[in-house]
This record gives C-alpha cells, sequence and structure tokens, in this order.
C-alpha cells in the first residue's frame, strides 16, 4: 500500500503540492491527471523516494519513504519516467533492460529469459543489439517501460506511458499492465492521454494546483464538465458526442466506443 | 506551386543496413496543413529531417533520390540557409533549448536573421504570447516542466517566422487544453500568414479538423494519403493508426450495416449525421 499523508512539496520556495492525502491499495489500476504544473510527476516521485516530503509522510508498505533509500525502494516501486532520455545510458537495449535485474542479483539465465520476454512483448526484440540512441522516440520510449516492467516490481508507476506510441503498441501496452494489474500489481499512470484512461477503466486521481480536486472512478469524474475545466482535460470524444445529443436520450457517461455502438444501434433499429 | 517537393527520396542511416524511408513521392503547396501519422519507427521524424538538410548535413547516411524546400535542392544546402524558411520544434523539446532564460532563447533566431533591436522585443513579446509563456520570460529553461519547454521551443521558431513549421509530436507533454490551444494557434497562423505546416501526430483525434491532407507512413514509406474522411473510411489499410473514436464508431457501424454515409471527422459531424436518422 501506498499511503500520503499531509505531503506538501516545494521546489525552492514555489510550492508544488499542498497538503496532498491519498490512499493507494494494493493492486489498484490508478490514473493520476491534471493540468501541466499540476504536480502529477512531483507526486509520483515521493512513491520511490527520489523526493522525500518538506511536510508530512509518504508510507510505501508502511515504511516511511523518509527512513529509506530510494535503491532499497525501487526493489518494490518501479519507476517510468516522462522523458525516455533521463534514464536510458547502456550500448545496446538489452543492457539497458538487464542492468537492474543485474543490479538485484538474478542469475544471468533469468535475467535472458525474462530481458527476452519483456522485449518480446514490447516488440523490441529485433533491436535487441542496438544502441538506445538510434531509435525513435517511441521505441525509446518503450525502452524506458521495459527496463523497468522487466523486475516485475510489486508497484509499477508510468509518468506518461503513452507518449509517442501508435495506436498498435497502445493497445499492445494497455493489454499488459492491465494483465500485471489482474496478477495483483498496483498500477499508477500519470498521463494527459484520456482516451488511453477510458480504455483502462481505473480510478482517477485529478490533481489541481498542487492538491487533490477529485478522487473516484473514471466515467463520473469525465462526465463532470466542471472538473474537466478545472483540470485542463477535454472530455472523450465519445462522451461529448453522447452530450451533444443529449435531447435524444443519450448518456455522457457513455465513453467506450464499443458500448456506444451498442446503444447507437438499439435506438437505430427503431428508427430505419 | 509546391513548397516541398520529394522525388523517389530515400535515405539509410550510417550504420543500418535498412532504409529508413525509401522511395518517397509527395509534393506539398504553400498554406497546407498537413499531417503525417505511422506506426513508431516507421520513418516520420526521418522523412522532415531532409526538410532542412539535418539529413544528410547532421545525421550521416546515403541519400538518394530528389528533395526540393521552397525551390532549393535541401540535400545540397546547409541546414543554416533553410532554418531561416524552415522551422523545427523537434520531439525532445530540451534538444532545441539551450539558454539561461526562455526569453534569451525565443530572441536567439530574430537576432541571428540580422533583425533590430525592436523588431526583435517585438516578434519575441508576440511569439511568447502565442505560446501563451509571457510570465516564463526570465526562467531558465531547465527549470520549466516538460509542457512549458514544448510551448517555449515553439516560441523560438514562431519568432523566426518562418514559411514553413514542421512540428514533431509539439504537444506530447501538454495537457489536452493547452494542446488544443497551441494548435489553434498554430491553426490561426496557417489562416492569417499562410504559412505551411507539417504535423506529426499520433493522436488523430486532436488534429484531424486542421488537417487538410493526412499522409500515413509505413516501414518507411507513404501508404496512404488524402483528406481525412477519405483516409479514415479506409479501415483496413489503418493498421497502427489511431484514427479519432468518432470515426471509428461510423465504420463499426458501417460494419454491422448501419451506413450513416461519410466516415466523420469531427465531433460535430458525427453529432449531425446521428441526429438525421432520428
Amino acid at each position: 500500500m501506498i499511503e500520503v499523508k499531509g505531503l506538501h512539496f516545494s521546489y525552492d520556495r514555489k510550492e508544488v503540492l499542498n497538503n496532498v492525502d491519498l490512499k493507494i491499495h494494493d493492486g489498484e489500476f490508478i490514473a493520476v491527471m491534471g493540468e501541466n504544473g499540476a504536480g502529477k510527476t512531483t507526486l509520483v516521485k515521493h512513491f520511490n523516494g527520489l523526493l522525500k516530503p518538506d511536510k508530512g509522510e509518504v508510507l510505501v508498505d508502511g515504511k516511511s519513504t523518509k527512513d529509506s533509500t530510494v535503491a532499497s525502494i525501487s526493489r518494490n516501486v518501479g519507476l517510468v519516467f516522462q522523458n525516455p532520455d533521463h534514464q536510458l545510458f547502456s550500448e545496446t537495449v538489452f543492457q539497458e533492460v538487464s542492468f537492474s535485474m543485474r543490479n538485484f542479483g538474478y542469475s544471468e539465465e533469468t535475467i535472458t529469459k525474462r530481458v527476452n520476454f519483456i522485449l518480446e512483448t514490447l516488440d523490441l526484440s529485433s533491436y535487441a543489439d542496438t544502441s538506445p540512441f538510434m531509435l525513435s522516440g517511441g521505441e525509446r520510449k518503450r525502452v524506458a517501460l521495459a527496463s523497468v516492467l522487466v523486475s516485475d516490481p510489486k508497484h509499477i508507476i508510468l509518468d506518461e506511458p503513452t507518449i509517442g506510441q501508435d495506436y498498435h503498441q497502445k493497445d499492445k501496452l494497455r493489454n499488459f499492465i492491465v494483465q500485471m494489474n489482474s496478477q495483483g500489481r498496483t498500477v499508477i499512470i500519470v498521463t494527459h492521454d484520456i482516451e488511453f484512461v477510458v480504455d483502462c477503466k481505473p480510478r482517477v486521481v485529478l490533481l489541481s494546483k498542487g492538491s487533490v480536486l477529485a478522487d473516484g472512478c473514471y466515467d463520473s469524474i469525465f462526465s463532470n464538465k466542471d472538473l474537466i475545466d478545472k483540470a485542463s482535460l477535454m472530455s472523450p470524444q465519445i462522451s461529448l458526442l453522447m452530450a451533444s445529443l443529449g435531447d435524444l436520450n443519450f448518456d455522457p457517461k457513455i465513453m467506450d466506443l464499443y458500448q456506444a455502438k451498442t446503444v447507437l444501434e438499439g435506438k437505430l433499429k427503431n428508427c430505419l | 506551386m509546391p513548397v516541398i517537393e520529394a522525388k523517389n527520396l530515400t535515405f539509410t542511416y550510417a550504420g543500418s543496413n535498412k532504409p529508413a524511408i525509401k522511395n518517397i513521392d509527395f509534393s506539398i503547396d504553400r498554406g497546407e496543413f498537413i499531417v503525417i501519422t505511422g506506426p513508431s519507427g516507421c520513418g516520420k521524424t526521418t522523412l522532415v529531417r531532409c526538410f532542412n538538410s539535418l539529413i544528410p548535413s547532421f545525421y550521416r547516411g546515403e541519400i538518394s533520390g530528389k528533395i526540393d524546400v521552397l525551390n532549393l535542392n535541401a540535400s545540397k544546402s546547409n541546414t543554416s540557409t533553410l532554418a531561416k524558411n524552415v522551422g523545427f520544434v523537434f520531439q525532445n523539446p530540451e534538444n532545441q533549448l539551450f539558454s539561461l532564460s526562455v526569453e534569451r532563447d525565443v530572441a536567439f533566431g530574430p537576432e541571428n536573421l540580422g533583425l533590430k533591436r525592436d523588431e526583435t522585443r517585438q516578434r519575441v513579446d508576440w511569439a511568447m504570447n502565442i505560446a501563451g509563456i509571457e510570465d516564463l520570460r526570465e526562467t531558465a529553461p531547465y527549470e520549466l516542466s516538460g509542457g512549458q519547454q514544448q510551448r517555449a521551443a515553439i516560441a523560438c521558431v514562431l519568432a523566426m517566422k518562418p514559411e514553413i513549421i514542421v512540428l514533431d509530436e509539439p504537444t506530447s507533454f501538454l495537457d489536452p487544453l493547452s494542446s488544443y490551444q497551441i494548435l489553434e494557434a498554430i491553426a490561426d497562423l496557417r489562416d492569417e500568414v499562410g504559412i505551411t505546416i507539417i504535423l506529426i501526430e499520433h493522436r488523430l483525434d486532436l488534429v484531424s479538423k486542421y488537417a487538410d491532407r493526412i499522409m500515413i507512413m509505413d516501414d518507411g514509406q507513404i501508404a496512404m494519403e488524402g483528406p481525412p474522411s477519405s483516409v479514415y473510411s479506409e479501415e483496413a489499410k489503418l493498421l497502427g493508426v489511431g484514427i479519432p473514436k468518432v470515426s471509428m464508431l461510423f465504420n463499426l457501424l458501417k460494419k454491422d450495416g448501419y451506413n450513416l454515409g461519410e466516415t466523420p471527422v469531427t465531433i460535430e459531424e458525427a453529432s449531425q449525421k446521428i441526429r438525421k436518422c432520428f
């Protein structure tokens, strides 16, 4: 469990987080959303101890991050940065992805098996011997994801995982993290990609100006125009379409493509 | 009169044995708004790097075929010559910000064009205003969030007032409202100044309404091109491309025998078409 209690944090004199309280239970799937500068990245950097609270505390599995090192927390908490270039450094993709497991002291056999599996899953197998810096932006992002997901951490934090990913890759990534989540891993994504969130159907924590603005199921938050505006989001396309047809009794809480198709077909059947 | 014309353009990065782009043919007219999309690693960024001679001047490799930009042979010109007229907003904004304040970064381009102080100041103010970063004037770029850096990079390019602006996923770190505002500002530039816009983007729901043409690349080649509504209806060929969900919805309905007409590109179009049925 990750527990945030009365968290305050400032960079120099600029306050970024203002009294954040949050409980994330093991095995939950959470999307942290909010405007640029809302404090999303700052918040999740507290989850593996990269940042320590100015006031209040963050407990990971019952232990305060103030009393732990990043190295020890990172065994249980894997964090993928927003910008892959902040974390890539190895000569080849294989070395990059095997780095954390090697540090954790796994056997070569386990490492090879695990790395090959994750490269396969994220469509990177053909680049095993390539330098990460030869790859495209989207591919580098997937290498960064692979290098954290490879050691199968208990809590997984992904900062903007869908940047630079095409539709197909996003779908694969979603299937994989949903699968990890269903195996009991906690998944926390920081994202602006509202359509991706709709497809994942998680609990949404909406941050605005350093505080929690709303916390609840994705569909009740995304169909609340007031919250959407306050957090500088844009409603999902299907929800907007449904809202525009509100006088014909379409429900803006419908934001899933296939649900919309079923509802529309039901109504069209009676008209055509 | 095309501003960019490619004929049989092929490029292989040094050290690679497979061309990143091959046999590319197209032309882009002045004032067009082009969206380039396609699976990651398909050659989008490589293609646009040819527009200001970053390929082959900076990224080495083997180039063949022809690429003309504003009547210059781009593969034989200097990036510094082309940069006056072809502005670039890179995928990673950190790669193009380097000064100690945002204002200095935005002023760098106009100063290098040899513009007078007043004109430079005017352009810096104008560009920072459009990008929505007036309050960050004195801030150092490395202190900015990813989204703010993207706005700063866009302001730097706008201040040059180039004829062509190439943007490589320019709003990927921005929140949806900011992305929308920036894209509206870019579309306005096209409408008011007649600038040519070439935008690389995966999120077609955000950009479709501005696009005159969508170019879909796959495996180093142009797989499909045309106005959004015609491209989005050819679902079978759209592997790996995330067309807007409203377009997808209509394609799904059509498959089930409910044909509501041409595939819509925006929510408004979709709404009207559905409304007509009731």
